[in-house]
């Protein structure tokens, strides 16, 4: 028992890192992945729900945060607004860090002009505005979010890409990586087995942070209509809607999902900086 | 130099053009005829169909129509908008000075704001050092359009400094209504400026140089300014090349959240009715300005560190 809870707690420490800054924006991630995985039972409210009479009502005991311009609950709907925020943002790094280190990786292995083709390719695809491809997308296959999620996971890969073939160009000319070579282990194996381990958790750093720019665009898109479509509840078009009403004095219903979305971003990035902080300790 | 200049501007030239055959190309990824998704939905008749062909030159072959579509945006001809029933250059023209004002307020914002602070953290450690560390990390967690909530709240509902909406006529008119906009636009890129500045300087202080100086009595001030500030100037000025370029178009969604009718916002509305010929042209036009400050930048590098030259691929 002791020896379980012993190694819990030094998996803990080896996660967060004995930083108290580390270990907030940590229990503030699990706080907001909790709240989405359990959104049906923790709203108050249906987050559809209309009243309108209750429209745009203040922070009260059965509306803590109040009432959008169609008396819905504006808790509620942040409740569930966190699972798009939270899943738009996991489908994008997923995706851009498997492609990005597959890219990187070929890149750096092969060399020569595959190495060329590659890193010109990621230039090209760099010196695209994420936002802007995913603007042209919608324009395309029109609002939703598929276009901007597919966007989004193309403009991510060149900055795991780029990284991982700059780490990986240096990882190969590192003894333990020429010895399997020499001992006759196929590029397969030693990429797999050996080289990928040794990278990722650099990749890790860059793919957290990119967890919450790719949020923070998400939610751009979303906040321009192009994203997450009505009645569905999402941050950026919670921000989009209860615009109008601001000027009429209530803050309240654009203002807390804007809270929740710079929360969830400083969140991310602290985690990302300390991975990355602590892989350049160990790397030193 | 001449050589290096002539690589990338071929480089450049390459990226435009791949950048155009996509932007161009993209219509005929969506599903349906073309011409039909021209129409927006519309119900047509088949006479408007065929006027929408020979309009758009969409009974050419693919490379053909390119090819005229191309030299037409060479020659300043991007075509007519289907919404506004206008040439996209003069939709474009009309709105260009608002986002350009835009975008040059907030470049000035970003720069001072960006390496005063950065400065100040790496030379006052302690206090100020930790505010400025949290302060950049919450703002550059501060979409743009976040930022707008609140400083429309703040400053236009509560205080009535400024106004929330509108254009703003003459220079005072347009300061007044474009102070909003452009703070909002800056905050990200200039907490990530003052990111850099400050990691870039504190780098170029622990050098040698700067001690030897030190203890050779040279005035404070001076070895900022000579060693510290011009041997960080190099990343300062990479990121502000990034930076510049993702104003571009980030302007789109704050002249969205402020109601200023310029570039960003046409494209904005271009996209929601699927107008075409103008995301065309406001796409390619946002990429050419995202190529020109790179390169812009990879051109004054040299100039501030004359090292970089003889490293240029």
């Amino acid at each position: 028992m002791t020896a379980v809870a012993l190694r819990r707690r030094r998996m803990l420490r080896r996660l967060h890192g004995g930083d108290a800054l580390q270990t907030a924006a940590l229990i503030v991630l699990a706080v907001i992945v909790l709240v989405a995985a359990l959104a049906p039972w923790i709203a108050p409210h249906d987050p559809n729900g209309l009243d309108l009479s209750a429209a745009l009502g203040g922070a009260s005991g059965d509306h803590p945060l109040g009432t959008d311009e169609s008396g819905r609950d504006v808790l509620s709907r942040m409740i569930y607004g966190a699972r798009t925020g939270l899943l738009g943002p996991l489908v994008v790094v997923a995706v851009s860090t498997v492609l990005g280190a597959v890219v990187g990786v070929t890149a750096a292995w092969c060399g020569g002009w595959v190495d060329a083709l590659l890193s010109r390719a990621m230039d090209l695809v760099f010196a695209l505005p994420g936002l802007l491809l995913a603007i042209v997308l919608v324009a395309v296959f029109g609002p939703g979010l598929t276009a901007p999620i597919a966007a989004m996971s193309i403009a991510y890969v060149p900055y795991v890409g780029r990284l991982v073939r700059n780490v990986a160009v240096q990882e190969a000319t590192r003894p333990y990586i020429q010895s399997y070579r020499v001992q006759g282990w196929s590029g397969w194996t030693i990429c797999l087995r050996h080289l990928a381990p040794n990278i990722a958790p650099l990749v890790l750093a860059q793919s957290a942070m990119n967890f919450g720019y790719s949020l923070m665009d998400l939610a751009a898109l979303s906040f321009l209509g192009f994203g997450v479509q009505p009645p569905d509840s999402d941050w950026g078009a919670m921000i989009n809607n209860g615009a109008s009403a601001l000027l009429q004095g209530a803050v309240l219903p654009a203002l807390a999902p804007g809270a929740a979305i710079v929360v969830a971003v400083v969140a991310f990035g602290i985690v990302g900086e300390g991975v990355a902080d602590r892989v350049a300790k160990r790397e030193a | 130099m001449a050589l290096f200049l002539l690589k990338r501007l071929a480089g450049m030239v390459a990226t435009l053009f791949a950048t155009a055959l996509a932007v161009f190309g993209s219509i005929y990824l969506a599903p349906g005829d073309p011409a039909v998704f021209l129409m927006k939905g519309r119900p047509a008749t088949p006479e408007t169909l065929a006027a929408i062909r020979a309009q758009y030159h969409l009974n050419d072959p693919f490379a053909v129509q390119f090819g005229k579509w191309l030299g037409g945006v060479l020659t300043g001809d991007f075509g007519r908008s289907v919404q506004f029933r206008q040439d996209v250059g003069g939709l474009i023209a009309a709105r260009l000075p608002t986002t350009l004002w835009l975008v040059a307020y907030a470049a000035l914002l970003i720069l001072v704001a960006g390496l005063a602070v950065g400065a100040v953290a790496a030379l006052r450690r302690g206090v100020a050092d930790r505010i400025v560390l949290v302060g950049t990390g919450v703002a550059t967690a501060t979409p743009a359009f976040v930022a707008a909530i609140g400083l429309i709240t703040v400053f236009s509902v509560k205080l009535h400094w400024f106004p929330a909406f509108g254009n703003g006529t003459g220079f005072g008119g347009r300061i007044t209504h474009l102070t909003l906009p452009a703070v909002a636009l800056a905050l990200t890129f200039a907490g990530l400026l003052a990111r850099v500045t400050r990691s870039s300087m504190l780098e170029a202080l622990a050098r040698e140089h700067v001690e030897v100086a030190r203890s050779r009595g040279v005035p404070g001030a001076t070895v900022v300014r000579r060693h510290v500030l011009r041997n960080s100037l190099g990343p300062i000025s990479t990121v502000t090349g990034t930076v510049v370029a993702g104003l571009l178009v980030s302007t789109s969604i704050v002249e969205t959240a402020f109601g200023l009718s310029g570039v960003g916002q046409l494209l904005v509305s271009s996209v929601t009715v699927k107008d075409f010929p103008v995301v065309q042209a406001v796409s390619l036009l946002v990429v050419f300005a995202f190529v020109l400050a790179n390169l812009l930048v990879d051109l004054v590098q040299p100039l501030i560190d004359p090292r970089v030259k003889g490293a240029a691929r």
